[in-house]
C-alpha cells in the first residue's frame, strides 16, 4: 500500500485553478475573487492551525486537554447554528442551539466511541477529536437548517396556528404541520447525501481514505458507519431544537408568542 | 359579579384596561371604538390569545383553573380574517360537523360546492362566513366576533345578523366589535366604547 502526502508545492500547484478563477473574477468583473481569496486564505490558515492543535493534542493525549478541545468545538458549533437564522428568539436563542447541537452530536459520539471502537484506544483523542468534529458539523447544519425553518415558518404561519387555538385545539396540534415541515427540511442534506452516496460522488472520507491507500472497500465501509451516525445524530439534532424552539414560541397557557422573536434582517 | 356567564374583572393587558363587565347567557354586547382603540387586542385577551391580570370567568370558574384549549372551545374568538390550515374549505371541518356545516352555509347564502372549494379561491366574504360557522359548530358558550359582517354585502350581512340572533336566543352570550352603530344597537342589549384602554357605555 502506497501512501501519498503533499507538500507545500501540492498544495500551490492545488491552487492554480482556483488563481484562474479569481483572474476571470477580475477579467469579467463578476467581483468574486475577493470573498474567494478571503475565503480560501482563511480555509488554509485555519486546517494548518487545526493539524498543528491536534498534534500537540494527540501527542499529549490527556483526556482533560481532549474534553477541552471538545467543549471549544461544542460552543463553537452552538454559536455558528444559532447565528445562520434571521429570526432569532430574544431570549435562550443560544441557549436552544447549544442544547441542539451539543446533547445530539455528543450522545452519538460517545455511543459510537463505546459501541464501535470498544477498549481504552476508542478515548485517545485521535478518534474523540475528528468522530465529534464530523458529529457536530453535520448536527449543526440539520439544527441550523431546523431553526431557521421554524423560527421564519412560524410568523408566516402564525394565522393558520391561531386559528386552531382559537377553536380549542391544543398548541401541539396548532403547530404540528409547522413542526413536521421544519425537522424535514432540517433533514433533507443528510438524506440527499445518502441517497447520492456513491452514485454521483465519493463521499469526502472515503475519498480521503483510498487517497491514503486504504482498500476502497473497507473505506466504504467506514464511510457507511461515519454516515449513519451522521444522519442519526442529526436527525435528534433537528427534532430536540425544532422542539425545544416551538416550546418557547408558547406559554403555560398554549398561547401563540410572537412577541419572543426577534427580527435580525 | 355573577355566577353565571362570562364575568371579567380588572383584566388588563397590551394597551388594555383595567376592564371589568359581566356578559350573561343569551346576552349580546357590542364594543365599538375608533380603529386601534384595542378592540381586537379585548378579544383575543377575553380568549386569553395573549397573556393579561385580572381575573376572568365562565359560570363562577377561574380561567385560570380551567386548562387553556378548554377555554377556548368556550370562549371563542373569530377575528375580522381568519387563518386556514388545510387545503379545502371542507378540510376545516370534522365528519361530526360538516352535515351541520353544510347547512349554515346555506342558511348564510354560501353556495352549495363551497366545502370543496380550495380556500385560496375563497372571496373575503366566504371564508368571512366559513369562519364564523366554523364556530358555530363548536357551539361556544361565548362568542366572540371581530366585525364578524364587515366584509359582507348587506344581504349576507342580515342573514348573518339572524343567525347570530338565533344563536344568542339559544344562550350563547355574544360579545362584538363593529363599527356599524346601527348594527350595534340592532343585535346588542348594551353598547360600549373602548378609549384609551377602558369600556363606558355609549
Amino acid at each position: 500500500m502506497t501512501t501519498v502526502s503533499f507538500s507545500a508545492v501540492d498544495v500551490a500547484i492545488a491552487s492554480i485553478i482556483l488563481v484562474l478563477d479569481a483572474a476571470l473574477s477580475i477579467a469579467l468583473r463578476l467581483g468574486f475573487h475577493r470573498s474567494l481569496a478571503i475565503a480560501a486564505v482563511r480555509m488554509v490558515l485555519q486546517l494548518i492551525a487545526l493539524g498543528f492543535i491536534l498534534r500537540t493534542v494527540f501527542a499529549i493525549d490527556a483526556i482533560w486537554l481532549t474534553l477541552a478541545l471538545v467543549l471549544l468545538m461544542t460552543l463553537a458549533a452552538a454559536r455558528e447554528a444559532g447565528a445562520r437564522p434571521q429570526q432569532r428568539l430574544r431570549r435562550g436563542h443560544y441557549l436552544t442551539s447549544l442544547v441542539g447541537v451539543a446533547a445530539p452530536a455528543l450522545l452519538t459520539c460517545v455511543f459510537a466511541l463505546i459501541s464501535l471502537l470498544p477498549g481504552d484506544d476508542g478515548w485517545s483523542p485521535r478518534f474523540v477529536v475528528p468522530v465529534a468534529g464530523i458529529l457536530l458539523g453535520n448536527v449543526l447544519n440539520a439544527v441550523s437548517l431546523g431553526m431557521a425553518d421554524v423560527l421564519e415558518g412560524v410568523t408566516r404561519e402564525a394565522p393558520a396556528i391561531e386559528a386552531r387555538l382559537m377553536l380549542g385545539h391544543t398548541f401541539s396540534d396548532a403547530s404540528s404541520s409547522l413542526q413536521r415541515r421544519a425537522i424535514r427540511r432540517a433533514m433533507v442534506p443528510l438524506v440527499n447525501q445518502m441517497s447520492a452516496a456513491g452514485i454521483i460522488t465519493m463521499p469526502g472520507i472515503m475519498t480521503g481514505q483510498v487517497l491514503a491507500g486504504m482498500d476502497p472497500l473497507q473505506a466504504a465501509t467506514y464511510q457507511i458507519v461515519l454516515m449513519l451516525l451522521l444522519a442519526g445524530g442529526s436527525g435528534l439534532g433537528a427534532v430536540v431544537s425544532v422542539r425545544l424552539v416551538l416550546r418557547q414560541l408558547t406559554d403555560a397557557r398554549e398561547r401563540l408568542r410572537l412577541d419572543r422573536l426577534r427580527d435580525t434582517t | 359579579m355573577s355566577e353565571q356567564g362570562l364575568s371579567v374583572n380588572a383584566l388588563r393587558g397590551h394597551r388594555i384596561g383595567p376592564v371589568s363587565f359581566g356578559l350573561y347567557p343569551g346576552e349580546c354586547v357590542a364594543v365599538m371604538g375608533a380603529s386601534g382603540a384595542g378592540k381586537t387586542l379585548l378579544l383575543r385577551l377575553l380568549a386569553d390569545l395573549d397573556p393579561g391580570e385580572g381575573r376572568v370567568a365562565l359560570g363562577g370558574v377561574d380561567r385560570d383553573s380551567v386548562g387553556p384549549s378548554n377555554w377556548r372551545r368556550r370562549v371563542m374568538f373569530v377575528p375580522a380574517v381568519s387563518g386556514w390550515w388545510a387545503p379545502t374549505a371542507g378540510e376545516h371541518f370534522t365528519d361530526g360537523t360538516r352535515a351541520q356545516a353544510a347547512a349554515l352555509c346555506r342558511e348564510l347564502r354560501l353556495p352549495g360546492d363551497i366545502m370543496d372549494r380550495p380556500v385560496g379561491r375563497l372571496s373575503t366574504g366566504e371564508k368571512q362566513r366559513l369562519a364564523l360557522i366554523r364556530a358555530l359548530v363548536e357551539q361556544p358558550e361565548i362568542l366572540l366576533l371581530d366585525e364578524p359582517t364587515s366584509g359582507l354585502d348587506p344581504e349576507a350581512a342580515l342573514a348573518v345578523e339572524a343567525r347570530l340572533a338565533a344563536v344568542r336566543e339559544g344562550g350563547t352570550g355574544i360579545l362584538f366589535v363593529t363599527h356599524d352603530i346601527g348594527q350595534a344597537w340592532r343585535m346588542a342589549g348594551r353598547v360600549y366604547q373602548l378609549k384609551g384602554g377602558g369600556l363606558q357605555p355609549a
